[in-house]
This record gives structure tokens, C-alpha cells and sequence, in this order.
């Protein structure tokens, strides 16, 4: 349970937001709203810990996530603006690499595996920078695919996808969901999932 | 009486403080400045062997003692700004650096000066200039990480953790070059501390005690000065007299 | 403790495969480094008395510059490409991750170096025994360069002329390791005792390899805010 209680954040001298409070259950899923430079990165950011609240506090099953650092990395899965992709390693060695710095250990077939499930059939071996920048956003997806964090934490996940991706995707958080997984996400296109929650930013 | 130190922790009660003091320090300084001179030049008698020359002692010293000192202070205020998120700690740090890297200057400047007619050369490498030099550069490279990050939230604890690097490192350059200034046989600066009159003491002490005086007073305007800048979206500083003109 | 081994093996094995894919950026270094050594003689002039006795110094200031010049790579690319906000994301300490992208720096940028150093010090006419220990002095003083350096790369990050502000901050720091490393080389030159610069440089080894990784972890955190 993720539980964001009087939450203060800027940059440097703009308030971006203050008071923000929620709490987050196991199969909840979370969309922030809000316009440009409303803070929708900032807060995903301070849920990630890489910026220190102003004020307020993020609690992950009770605990300060300050105070848990690695403990709660490990619970957790960010997928930023930026893909973290490495151009010179191809989709393979990525999301295996990728894998490994999050604590597991992905045989080649189960990366093979995730990366088809992606669409990636066939691209597999080639290195990322000759990908498209659907198909590398597909390659940072899948270590959603082989990662069993809890907490999701997604910033416009579906930037750059076409609508077969968008719907896998939709899928994806479906069956994360029904695994009792927690989301929070952003995006400025339409997701199709129920029970969504909305938290606007303004 | 107790004083609340926490209470001028604060930007907001710590502005009229700093401006309650600074005139004393300044008057204060400018005094002693007048008296440790007048007593270094006019009272204080010739020394048997340098002459005239030995007088620049009562600039350069103070001001290299007090570069050192100055850096392990702001190294200190910046440790806490970084440890205890204080604001204020790391304010007087961006404020006491370019001080303390002007005394840096001067110690210098004031060496080159003295070597010139003692060893005939405005530079030797001896191991204390060397080490004051390599000081200016640390002072340097605090200004200028602190000057090229735009945040200053990053800005005041990147550079923080920078003057804390150095603070360690200052000890071991200083050994490492007095090291190597044994080695190469270096000139070594020796100021005759025992022989030294009471009255060259007295100027001394007096020097130090003005140079202080100066540092902090202008430390404590810079530091004024930041606080507004960084606290210009605030409604007291809004409400302040010598805002609202 | 075999998890902390693991990922530092597997930083390490990244960073050099990624090394090996853009040779051309840690080549360029190695030239700077035979450039800029090669440079002297001709500035100073010929005589072999002259440059025997600079030798040191000039491979070591080299060697100062070249490190320099490739430390800005260390963070920088990771940092861009967002890999680096997701290794402050790893379920093990930083440092640990921190070590492994030094070593491997290292491993591509200091250590060429060293290989480099008896084709270098034959053009210096320096006598075996003086390539032999500048040898050891560099192998011992570059990785020391390296994590030093590391806290001044995490500092600038991202920053507008962070290559030259790296140099600012990170040279200074580095003068102790110059001093004991060409005093070294001078030492055995001389025909003195050498191991109390090279233990004073072992010294500063394990300092640097207690302290360092850790601070330059808190340098990323801070960069990454």
C-alpha cells in the first residue's frame, strides 16, 4: 500500500504542488492529471524518492520510503521519460542487463519471450539504435514483462506506441492488476482500464 | 538569558540580526585595522635582518591564517546545510567563500611582495605559498560549481559536498607538498616566532582580529543579500521597508 | 555479499562491452595522452639530460589531463539515455554500482595508460629501471584518479562546460598522487628508498577506495534531484 499523505513539492523557486494527499491499494490504479509543467514528473519522481518532498511524507506499507531506499527499489519498477536504453546493446542484452541491476536473473529465453510478447519478433539481436522509437519504448516496456515489482510507476507509457501496443499494453496492466500490482501512471492518450482513479494536478 | 539559537536559524529573524550587527563589526574592524597598522608600521621597530621589508607580515599573515580558517568554516556551515537541510547554513557558505578566496589572494600577493626583496624572486615555490595556491583553486572550484548550477538547492549541496572532499583533502595536500618541498630542497618561509617584540604581537593580534572583524561583517551583507534573492517570493521579505521603496 | 559481487560484475561487463562498441571514444584518450607526451620535447627542446629529468612529471601530468578528458564520459552518457536514473533505482547499495563503473573506466582509460607508459619513457630516454617504477607509480596513482575524479564527473553532471569545471574541481585534489608519483620515479633515480612515497600512494589507494564510492554515489543523488 503506497500512501502519500500532505505531500509539498518545487522547483526551485515555483511551488508546483502542496497538500497533495492519496493512498493507493493493492489492484488500484492511479492516473495524475494535469496540464504541462503542472508537476506530473515531479511527483512520479518524488514517488521514486529521486527528489525529497518539501514537505509531507511517502509511505510504502508503513515505512518512510527514505528510510527503506534499497528495500523499497526493490519493490518498485520506474519507467521514465527516457527509455534507459542503451544504444549500442541490442533489445536482448538491454532488458537482460536491465534484469539483472534490478536484483533478478533473466535466462535468454525468457528474455527472448518477453521481448516477442513486445512485438520485438525478429529484432531481438539488433542493436537499439537502429530500432524505431515505438519499438524501443516496446524494449523499455517489457521489463515490465519480466520484473515482479509491485508498485509500477509509469510516466506516459504510451508515448511513441501505435494502437496495437497501446492495447497490449492495456493488457499488461490488466493482468497486474488482477495480480493485486499497484499503478501509478501518466498520459496524455486514452488507456482503457477499469476502475481507474484520477487525481488531477492544477 | 538563554538565547534560542534555532529562532535566527531562520532567514526571516536572521535578516534583521545580520543587519543589527554588521555595523558594529564593520566600525569595529575598520578601528582595529587603523591601530594594528599604525602600530605595525610606525610603532613596531626595524627588524636586524629584514629590514623594512618584514612589515608586510602584518597583512600576509592574518590573511593566510585567516584563508585557512575561512575555508574550514564555510566547509562546516556547508556540512550542515548538507546533514541538517538548513538553509541558512548553506547560505553563510556560498557567502563566506568569496572572502575567504580574496584572504587567499592577498596571502599570496602579499608573499610574492615579500619574496621579491628576500629571495629576489616574486615567486618561489615554498611549500606554504604552494599550499595557499592550491587553496585559491578549492575556493575557486566551490565558486564556480556553485555559480554554474541554476537550482540552488543542488547548487548549495553539490557544493557542499565538494568544500567537504576538500576539507579532507586540504591536510593531505599540505603534508604531501611540504613533502615535497623537503625533497627539492626548497626556501622555506621562516618567521621568527620567539624573537618576535611585543609590539609586532600586539599589531599582529590586532591585524587578525580586524581581518575577522571584516570577514564577518562582509560575510553577514553578502549573506543578506542572498537570503533576499532567495527568498524574494516570500511575503516578509514583500513586507520589508527597504523592499517596498 | 554474492548479490553485491554479482551486480558489481555485471556493471563492470557492461560498461567495458559498451567500451569495446564505441572504441573510438576511449582511443581518442590514448592518443591525447601520447600526443600531449610527445608534445614536450619538442616545446623544450632535445636534449636527453633535460628531458630524462622531466620525464616523470610530463607522463604524469599527461596522464592527469588524459583522465580528465575521459572522466566526463563516465556519467554522462548513462545519464542522458536515462540508464542512469535507473541504476539509483538498483535494490543494492550505489557505491557498489559506483565501484563498477570506476573499475571498468579504469580498465579502459587508466590502464592503457600505464601499457603505454615504457614506449613513452624510451622516447624520454629514462632508464629501465625508472620506466619500471613510473610503471608501478602510474598503476598504483590512476585509479585513485579515477574515483577522485568520479565524485567531480557526479558533481558536474549535466552541467553547461561541466569538462572544463570537472578539471577545476578535480585537479586539485589530484596533486598529492602527482607529487608522490614522480617523486617516486626521482627517488629511484637518485638511488634513494622508494617505499615511503609508494606506501604513502598505497595509502591513498585504500582512502580513495574506502571513501570515494560512497561520496560519488551522494554526488549522483544530489545531480539527479
Amino acid at each position: 500500500m503506497l500512501e502519500v499523505s500532505n505531500l509539498a513539492c518545487s522547483r526551485g523557486d515555483h511551488r508546483l504542488f502542496s497538500g497533495l494527499s492519496f493512498t493507493l491499494c493493492p489492484g488500484q490504479i492511479l492516473q495524475i492529471q494535469g496540464a504541462n509543467g503542472s508537476g506530473k514528473t515531479s511527483l512520479l519522481r518524488t514517488l521514486c524518492g529521486f527528489l525529497v518532498p518539501d514537505e509531507g511524507s511517502i509511505c510504502w506499507r508503513g515505512e518512510d520510503i527514505q528510510k527503506m531506499a534499497e528495500d523499497y527499489y526493490a519493490q518498485m519498477i520506474y519507467l521514465g521519460h527516457l527509455n534507459a536504453i542503451k544504444d549500442e546493446l541490442s533489445a536482448l542484452e538491454n532488458l537482460r542487463i536491465s534484469a539483472g541491476l534490478a536484483g533478478g536473473h533473466l535466462t535468454e529465453n525468457e528474455a527472448l519471450a518477453a521481448l516477442r510478447r513486445m512485438g520485438l519478433k525478429g529484432r531481438e539481436r539488433l542493436p537499439a539504435k537502429v530500432l524505431s522509437q515505438g519499438q524501443r519504448r516496446r524494449v523499455a516496456l517489457a521489463r515490465l514483462l519480466v520484473n515482479d515489482a509491485a508498485l509500477w510507476i509509469l510516466d506516459e507509457p504510451l508515448t511513441a506506441l501505435d494502437v496495437g501496443a497501446v492495447a497490449l499494453i492495456e493488457a499488461l496492466i490488466d493482468e497486474h492488476l488482477q495480480r493485486q500490482g499497484m499503478i501509478v501512471f501518466t498520459t496524455h492518450q486514452p488507456l482503457k482500464v477499469a476502475g481507474m482513479e484520477i487525481l488531477s494536478l492544477s | 538569558m538563554a538565547i534560542n539559537w534555532f529562532k535566527y536559524a531562520a532567514p526571516i529573524n536572521f535578516y534583521p540580526l545580520a543587519g543589527k550587527l554588521i555595523p558594529w563589526f564593520a566600525i569595529l574592524s575598520a578601528l582595529l585595522c587603523a591601530t594594528g597598522l599604525y602600530l605595525g608600521f610606525v610603532v613596531a621597530p626595524a627588524d636586524a635582518t629584514q629590514g623594512e621589508f618584514y612589515r608586510i607580515i602584518f597583512i600576509h599573515v592574518p590573511s593566510s591564517i585567516l584563508s585557512m580558517f575561512l575555508y574550514m568554516i564555510m566547509a562546516a556551515y556547508a556540512a550542515m546545510g548538507l546533514i541538517f537541510n538548513t538553509r541558512l547554513s548553506s547560505m553563510m557558505a556560498t557567502a563566506i567563500a568569496p572572502t575567504g578566496a580574496l584572504f587567499t589572494f592577498i596571502a599570496l600577493w602579499t608573499g610574492a611582495l615579500w619574496g621579491k626583496p628576500m629571495w629576489g624572486a616574486w615567486w618561489v615555490w615554498d611549500a606554504r605559498l604552494t599550499s595557499e595556491l592550491i587553496l585559491l583553486f578549492l575556493y575557486l572550484g566551490f565558486i564556480s560549481l556553485h555559480a554554474s548550477i541554476d537550482d540552488p538547492r543542488r547548487a548549495d549541496r553539490a557544493a557542499a559536498l565538494l568544500a567537504i572532499v576538500g576539507s579532507v583533502n586540504v591536510p593531505i595536500i599540505y603534508f604531501s607538498v611540504k613533502w615535497w618541498n623537503t625533497l627539492h630542497q626548497g626556501s622555506t618561509i621562516k618567521f621568527t616566532g620567539t624573537s618576535m617584540q611585543i609590539t609586532m604581537q600586539q599589531a599582529m593580534f590586532t591585524m587578525l582580529a580586524a581581518c575577522w572583524l571584516y570577514a564577518m561583517a562582509i560575510a553577514l551583507t553578502r549573506v543578506r543579500s542572498i537570503i533576499l534573492e532567495r527568498e524574494r517570493n516570500t511575503q516578509w521579505v514583500a513586507e520589508l521597508a527597504e523592499v517596498k521603496q | 555479499m554474492k548479490t553485491l559481487f554479482y551486480l558489481l560484475m555485471l556493471v563492470v561487463r557492461r560498461d567495458l562491452i559498451l567500451a569495446m562498441r564505441r572504441r573510438a571514444d576511449v582511443l581518442t584518450t590514448l592518443i591525447f595522452f601520447v600526443m600531449v607526451v610527445s608534445l614536450f620535447p619538442l616545446g623544450v627542446g632535445p636534449e636527453t639530460d633535460m628531458l630524462r629529468k622531466m620525464a616523470p612529471g610530463v607522463l604524469w601530468v599527461a596522464a592527469l589531463l588524459s583522465s580528465m578528458l575521459s572522466l566526463g564520459r563516465l556519467f554522462s552518457a548513462d545519464y542522458l539515455d536515462g540508464t542512469l536514473e535507473q541504476m539509483l533505482l538498483v535494490p543494492q547499495p550505489l557505491s557498489m554500482l559506483v565501484l563498477g563503473k570506476i573499475a571498468s573506466h579504469w580498465m579502459v582509460s587508466g590502464l592503457p595508460l600505464v601499457l603505454l607508459t615504457p614506449v613513452l619513457g624510451l622516447q624520454f630516454d629514462m632508464s629501465i629501471a625508472a620506466i619500471g617504477m613510473l610503471m608501478l607509480t602510474l598503476l598504483l596513482g590512476t585509479p585513485i584518479l579515477s574515483m577522485v575524479g568520479a565524485i567531480g564527473a557526479a558533481l558536474t553532471l549535466g552541467l553547461r562546460g561541466g569538462g572544463v569545471l570537472l578539471s577545476l574541481l578535480v585537479l586539485p585534489l589530484c596533486i598529492p598522487v602527482l607529487i608522490f608519483g614522480t617523486g617516486a620515479v626521482q627517488a629511484v633515480v637518485s638511488g634513494m628508498n622508494v617505499s615511503a612515497h609508494l606506501s604513502l600512494m598505497g595509502a591513498l589507494l585504500v582512502l580513495a577506495l574506502v571513501f570515494t564510492p560512497w561520496v560519488t554515489a551522494q554526488a549522483l543523488r544530489i545531480s539527479m534531484e
